[in-house]
C-alpha cells in the first residue's frame, strides 16, 4: 500500500509502485483531468504539480510519491467554483478539442505560484514542454496571462487563490 | 454536452451515470427502444407540417462531408434533392427536433463534435430559429440509429450541412407551432409571435411549446424553403456564446471516451506488428498469461492484443507480448530519400482537371517551378481510445470516428453482424484533423470486446501506434508554370499534381487497420479519387484568379508504399503551398507587388475583399523590414473554391546563420459566409495558422525501408511554444444572410504559401520543399 495525497486528500493504493503515477490517477482514483498523451515525456498532457513543481505524471512511479503533496486539475476548482486558473482558461475560451488543456493548466500554475508577474518569454519558454495539435497555444499564453492577473489581484486584496492542497 | 448525454444515456444502461454536469439525459441514445416508441410512450410528441416560407438558404457545394469516404453510409441517399443542408438525405422533421410535452427541446444533429465548437454553434442555430433561450437547447450529436446520417464530419461541411438543416427545420418546426397554436386559440397565424419557448398572442394570451404539442404527433417532411428570420433581428446567432463543452474539460469532468468508465469495464492494448505487412510468425503468450491481472490474450492471424483488469497492466502486458513475438518483416518501404523520383514512376491515372482556352496578348515571360511535400501525420495529442461492449449479440462502440454510420458499415461486414446489431455512439476524442486511428481504435476494440464478450472493453493506442499506424496526409508533389504578357499579365498556367488518394475511411471493413492483419484478412479498398468540385489530391487545384488559358493535371497514385487517407485539406494544403507561392514567383518577374498581383487576377468581389482586409490590417502598404531577416509573405485561397475565403499575410524572421524561420505575427482575414459564432471562427482560423505553421515548418513522416521510424515526439517534432508567432489577428468579414460556408480547414494552405513567401521576402531565396527546415532554408541562403 502506498498513500497518495492528492489535492489534500490522502488515498491508499494497491497499485504496483512501478505503476506510473497518471495511471493511478485515472484507473485507481478515477480522475479525468490528467490524460495519457505519449507516456514518454515528451508532450505534457498528463503534467500535475508534486511538491509545486509540474511533473510529467506519465512517467513518474508512484513509489517516488510517498509523502509528497500532488495536485491536478481537479484540485483548482470545480465547475461551479473554478480557481483562477480556470476561469482564465474559460474566459479566454481557450480549447478547442482541449486534450491539452488540463496539462497546461497545470504546468502554468506551476509558475504562477512561484512568479505571479512572469514575461511573455518566461510563460512560453516555461511552457515548452507542453504540446498542443490543436494550435490553441494563443489563447493557451492569452490564459496564463489572464490567470497570473487574477492571482496577483487576489495577492493584492489578501485573498486565497485557488485552491490550496 | 451531447456527447457526455450519449454517454450518459448509454452509461445509464449499466445502472451508472457518468459526471456529467447537466441534468440526466434522455434515454434514447444507446437503449434498445427506438426513439419514436419512446417518444410515443412518454407522451412527447414530434413535429411535423407543412409550410410555406419565402426564404431558403441555398447551398453550394458537393457531397456530404465533403466527398470522403466511399459507399451508401458516407453518402446518404438524397431523397429530397430540393431541401436545404442535410435535409436532402434526412427530410423528416422529426430526425431533427423533438419537443417534448413538458416543452424540452431536443436537436439531433448526425456530426460530430471534433474540438470545432459545433456543439454550440448547431445549438444557437437552432435556439435563434425557434424563438427559445440557448440553454433551452439539448443537443445530440452523431449515434447510430439516434441521430440522422449525415456521413463524415470532414471537409468543413458541418454547418453548411448540418447547421443549414437545422437552421431551417428549427424555423419550419416554429412556423408549424404557431400554425397549431393559433388553431388553438382561434387566431390567424400572422396575429401570433414565437417568444422564449410560447407562442403569444396580442392580447397577451401564451401557449408554451409543450403544451402546444401535447398529445399530438407529425410525421412531415421539410418543405423546401423557411420563413428565417432576419438577420438584422438576430439575437443568438452572431454572439459570441462561450463554447458548452469547455467548462467541463477545464475542470476535470467526463469530456472524452478515454474518460468512459462503465462498470465492469476492462482495458486492452493491440500489440501492433514493428512494420506494415508483417506477419506474426511465433509467439508464447505462456509467461505473459501469468503476469497480474491479464485476463485474456486475443490472437487472430497476426491481430494480437492483451486484456486486463487495469490500464497499466495492460501496458507491461503489451511490452512482454512485444517481446515475446516474431514477426516476418519485409521491407516494402521506398527510399525515402529518393521517395519523390520513385512516386513520379509509380503507375497513376491521368485526370484532366481544367482545360481552358482564350486569346491573350502574347507571352513575354515563362516562370515554372517544382514543389514537394512530404507524408505529414495528424498527430493527435491523444492517442485514439474506443469502448467497445459486445453482449447479447449486440455489439456497442463508443468513438471518436468523424462518421459513426459508415464505421458501422464497416463493423458490420468485419463482424458479419447485421446493421441493427451494431451500434456506434460518438463521444468526443483529442482533435482529429482528418482521418487518423479513431476508426481503427474502434475496430481493434470491437475485436477484443467480441472475443471477450458481456465486459465493456477500453483500448487505448500507445503513441508509437498513433504516429506509426495512422494514415498520413499523402506525399505530393506539383509542377507549375506560368507565362505573363508584357503587361505582367498572366496569360497561361500550366498545374500538375501528383498525389496519392486522401481518402482512405471506412466504409469497406478492409480499410480498417485490424482487418487487414487477420487469419482471414480483408483487402483495402481500391483507392478511388473524389470528384471535383471538392476534389481529393486535386482540391484547389484549380487557382481562383482569372487566367485565360489554363490547364490542371492530376497524376492520381495508385500505390501507396504508406498508409494515406484524409488530412485536414486534404491537397487542398499542398496546392495551395504550390499555387500561392507561384503566385508570389509570377509577381517577381511581372515587377509587381504580391497583393497587387493578385488582386490584378481576381474578380470575385468576396475574395478581393479578403485579400485588401488582410493587406489593410497587416500594414501592407506601409511595411518596412525592421529588422535584418525580416520579411512579409501573403497568400490566399477560397477553399475548394467554393467554401471559406480566407486571406493571411505573415511577418516572418529567418536567422541567416542557422536558416532557422520563426512567425513573427499573422493576420488574417476571413469570410465563412454569415457568421454564427465568431469567436468560434476564429478560435478555427487561429488554430489552423498555428498547426499549419507547424506542418509548414517542422514536419515530415520518415521511414527507413521496412519500418516508419518517426513513431514519437522526438522523432517526428512539432512546433512547440517558443516557434510561435508574437501575434495572429483573424478578421471576420461577416455576411448576414448569406450560406454558411464552413471555416475548419480554410487556413492550412494559405498559412503554407504566406511562410514560404515571407521567407523569400527576408533572404531573397525560394524554399519549395516542405517543411521548411533550417537546413533547407540554410542550403537555399548558401550560408
Ligand atoms: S503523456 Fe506524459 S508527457 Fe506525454
Ligand atoms: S486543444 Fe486540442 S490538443 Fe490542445
Amino acid at each position: 500500500m502506498i498513500t497518495l495525497n492528492v489535492n489534500g486528500r490522502d488515498h491508499q493504493v494497491d497499485s504496483d509502485p512501478t505503476t506510473p503515477l497518471l495511471y493511478v490517477l485515472r484507473d485507481e482514483l478515477q480522475m479525468n483531468a490528467a490524460k495519457f498523451g505519449c507516456g514518454l515525456g515528451q508532450c505534457g498532457s498528463c503534467t500535475v504539480m508534486v511538491d509545486g513543481q509540474a511533473i510529467f505524471s506519465c512517467v513518474t512511479p508512484i513509489t517516488a510519491l510517498q509523502g509528497r503533496k500532488i495536485k491536478t486539475v481537479e484540485g483548482l476548482g470545480t465547475i461551479d467554483r473554478p480557481g483562477p486558473m480556470q476561469r482564465a482558461f474559460m474566459e479566454e475560451q481557450a480549447a478547442q478539442c482541449g486534450y491539452c488543456i488540463p496539462g497546461m493548466m497545470m504546468r502554468a500554475q506551476a509558475l504562477l505560484e512561484t512568479n505571479h508577474n512572469p514575461s511573455e518569454a518566461d510563460i512560453r519558454d516555461h511552457m515548452r514542454t507542453n504540446l498542443c495539435r490543436c494550435g490553441t497555444q494563443m489563447r493557451i499564453l492569452a490564459a496564463v496571462r489572464r490567470a497570473a492577473g487574477y492571482m496577483r489581484e487576489a495577492k493584492g486584496t489578501g485573498q486565497e487563490q485557488g485552491t490550496k492542497s | 454536452m451531447s456527447a457526455l448525454k450519449s454517454i450518459a444515456a448509454a452509461a445509464s444502461l449499466f445502472g451508472q451515470t457518468p459526471g456529467d454536469p447537466e441534468p440526466a439525459a434522455h434515454v434514447e441514445a444507446g437503449t434498445g427502444p427506438s426513439r419514436r416508441s419512446v417518444l410515443v410512450g412518454g407522451g412527447s410528441l414530434v413535429v411535423g407540417f407543412s409550410l410555406f416560407g419565402n426564404q431558403a438558404l441555398a447551398q453550394e457545394g458537393g457531397q456530404n462531408g465533403g466527398g470522403e469516404g466511399t459507399g451508401a453510409a458516407a453518402h446518404p441517399e438524397e431523397k429530397a434533392p430540393a431541401l436545404p443542408g442535410s435535409l436532402k438525405t434526412n427530410p423528416q422533421l422529426d430526425s431533427w427536433i423533438r419537443i417534448d410535452a413538458d416543452g424540452a427541446i431536443t436537436v439531433f444533429t448526425g456530426k460530430a463534435e471534433l474540438g470545432q465548437g459545433i456543439k454550440t454553434a448547431l445549438s444557437q442555430l437552432a435556439a435563434e430559429e425557434l424563438g427559445v433561450e440557448f440553454k433551452a437547447i439539448r443537443l445530440v450529436t452523431a449515434s447510430t440509429g439516434v441521430t440522422p446520417n449525415e456521413g463524415y464530419t470532414a471537409g468543413s461541411h458541418s454547418m453548411q450541412d448540418s447547421g443549414t438543416a437545422i437552421m431551417n427545420a428549427a424555423a419550419q418546426v416554429r412556423e408549424i407551432l404557431i400554425g397549431m397554436a393559433g388553431t388553438k386559440l382561434n387566431l390567424p397565424a400572422e396575429q401570433l409571435k414565437a417568444e422564449n419557448a410560447a407562442i403569444v398572442a396580442p392580447d397577451g394570451r401564451k401557449l408554451g411549446y409543450g403544451e402546444i404539442v401535447a398529445g399530438q404527433r407529425f410525421n412531415t417532411q421539410a418543405q423546401p424553403t423557411s420563413k428565417l428570420r432576419d438577420p438584422l433581428n438576430f439575437t443568438i446567432i452572431g454572439q459570441e456564446i462561450p463554447r458548452v463543452d469547455i467548462p467541463g474539460k477545464v475542470t476535470g469532468g467526463v469530456a472524452y471516451v478515454q474518460d468512459l468508465r462503465l462498470p465492469g469495464m476492462v482495458h486492452a492494448r493491440v500489440v501492433r506488428p514493428p512494420s506494415y505487412g508483417a506477419q506474426l510468425t511465433a509467439i508464447d503468450t505462456s509467461a505473459v498469461e501469468k503476469l497480474p491481472g491479464v485476463l485474456k490474450i486475443v490472437r487472430d492471424g497476426s491481430f494480437l492484443a492483451v486484456v486486463t483488469a487495469k490500464e497499466f497492466q495492460a501496458v507491461t502486458a503489451m511490452r512482454a507480448l512485444q517481446v515475446a513475438a516474431e514477426w516476418q518483416e519485409r521491407p516494402s518501404l521506398p527510399n525515402q530519400s529518393t521517395y519523390y523520383k520513385t512516386f513520379r514512376s509509380l503507375p497513376s491515372d491521368y485526370r484532366l482537371i481544367l482545360d481552358s482556352h482564350a486569346p491573350t496578348a502574347p507571352a513575354a515571360k515563362t516562370v515554372s517551378a517544382t514543389f514537394h511535400r512530404p507524408h505529414q501525420s495528424h498527430g493527435s495529442i491523444g492517442p485514439s481510445c474506443a469502448v467497445a461492449h459486445f453482449t447479447g449479440g449486440k455489439m456497442t462502440v463508443w468513438t471518436h470516428t468523424q462518421g459513426v454510420y459508415p464505421l458501422r458499415k464497416a463493423l458490420t461486414e468485419l463482424l458479419a453482424l447485421p446493421d441493427e446489431q451494431v451500434q456506434c455512439i460518438h463521444t468526443e476524442g483529442s482533435g482529429c484533423y482528418g482521418h487518423n486511428g479513431a476508426d481503427d481504435v474502434a475496430a481493434d476494440a470491437a475485436l477484443i470486446a467480441r472475443a471477450f464478450p458481456d465486459k465493456p472493453v477500453r483500448v487505448q493506442w500507445m503513441r508509437e501506434d498513433e504516429h506509426g499506424w495512422e494514415p498520413y496526409g499523402s506525399a505530393m508533389i506539383t509542377e507549375l508554370s506560368g507565362s505573363l504578357d508584357a503587361g505582367g499579365k498572366i496569360v497561361d498556367f500550366q498545374f500538375e499534381v501528383w498525389s496519392n488518394t486522401h481518402n482512405g475511411r471506412p466504409g469497406p471493413a478492409g480499410n480498417l487497420l485490424a482487418a487487414q492483419y487477420l487469419e482471414k484478412p480483408f483487402t483495402p479498398a481500391p483507392p478511388t479519387p473524389i470528384p471535383q468540385p471538392e476534389g481529393g489530391g486535386d482540391r484547389n487545384s484549380i487557382p481562383l484568379y482569372h487566367i485565360p488559358n489554363a490547364k490542371v493535371v492530376e497524376h492520381f497514385v495508385k500505390t501507396m508504399p504508406l498508409r494515406v487517407s484524409a488530412m485536414r485539406g486534404l491537397g487542398a494544403y499542398m496546392n495551395i503551398f504550390s499555387i500561392e507561392s507561384f503566385m508570389d514567383e509570377m509577381a517577381v518577374a511581372a515587377g509587381a507587388d504580391p497583393v497587387e498581383f493578385r488582386l490584378r487576377h481576381m474578380e470575385d468581389a468576396r475574395a478581393r475583399d479578403v485579400i485588401s482586409k488582410a493587406a489593410e490590417e497587416f500594414g501592407w502598404s506601409s511595411w518596412k523590414a525592421s529588422a535584418p531577416g525580416r520579411g512579409r509573405g501573403f497568400a490566399f485561397a477560397r477553399y475548394k473554391n467554393l467554401g471559406a475565403y480566407c486571406a493571411i499575410a505573415a511577418e516572418v524572421e529567418v536567422e541567416r546563420e542557422t536558416g532557422a524561420v520563426r512567425p513573427v505575427r499573422f493576420v488574417a482575414a476571413t469570410d465563412s459566409g454569415q457568421v454564427v459564432n465568431p469567436n468560434g471562427i476564429r478560435n478555427q482560423v487561429e488554430g489552423a495558422i498555428v498547426q499549419s505553421s507547424s506542418w509548414t515548418l517542422f514536419e515530415q513522416v520518415t521511414y527507413d525501408n521496412t519500418r516508419i521510424s518517426s513513431r514519437t515526439w522526438s522523432t517526428y517534432p512539432i512546433l512547440r511554444f517558443p516557434a510561435l508567432p508574437d501575434t495572429v489577428e483573424v478578421h471576420i468579414i461577416d455576411r448576414p444572410g448569406l450560406p454558411f460556408l464552413g471555416t475548419g480547414e480554410c487556413g492550412q494552405g494559405p498559412t503554407s504559401a504566406a511562410l514560404a513567401n515571407a521567407v523569400a521576402n527576408a533572404v531573397g531565396v525560394r524554399v519549395r520543399d516542405l517543411p521548411l527546415t533550417p537546413n533547407r532554408v540554410k542550403t537555399a541562403i548558401g550560408v
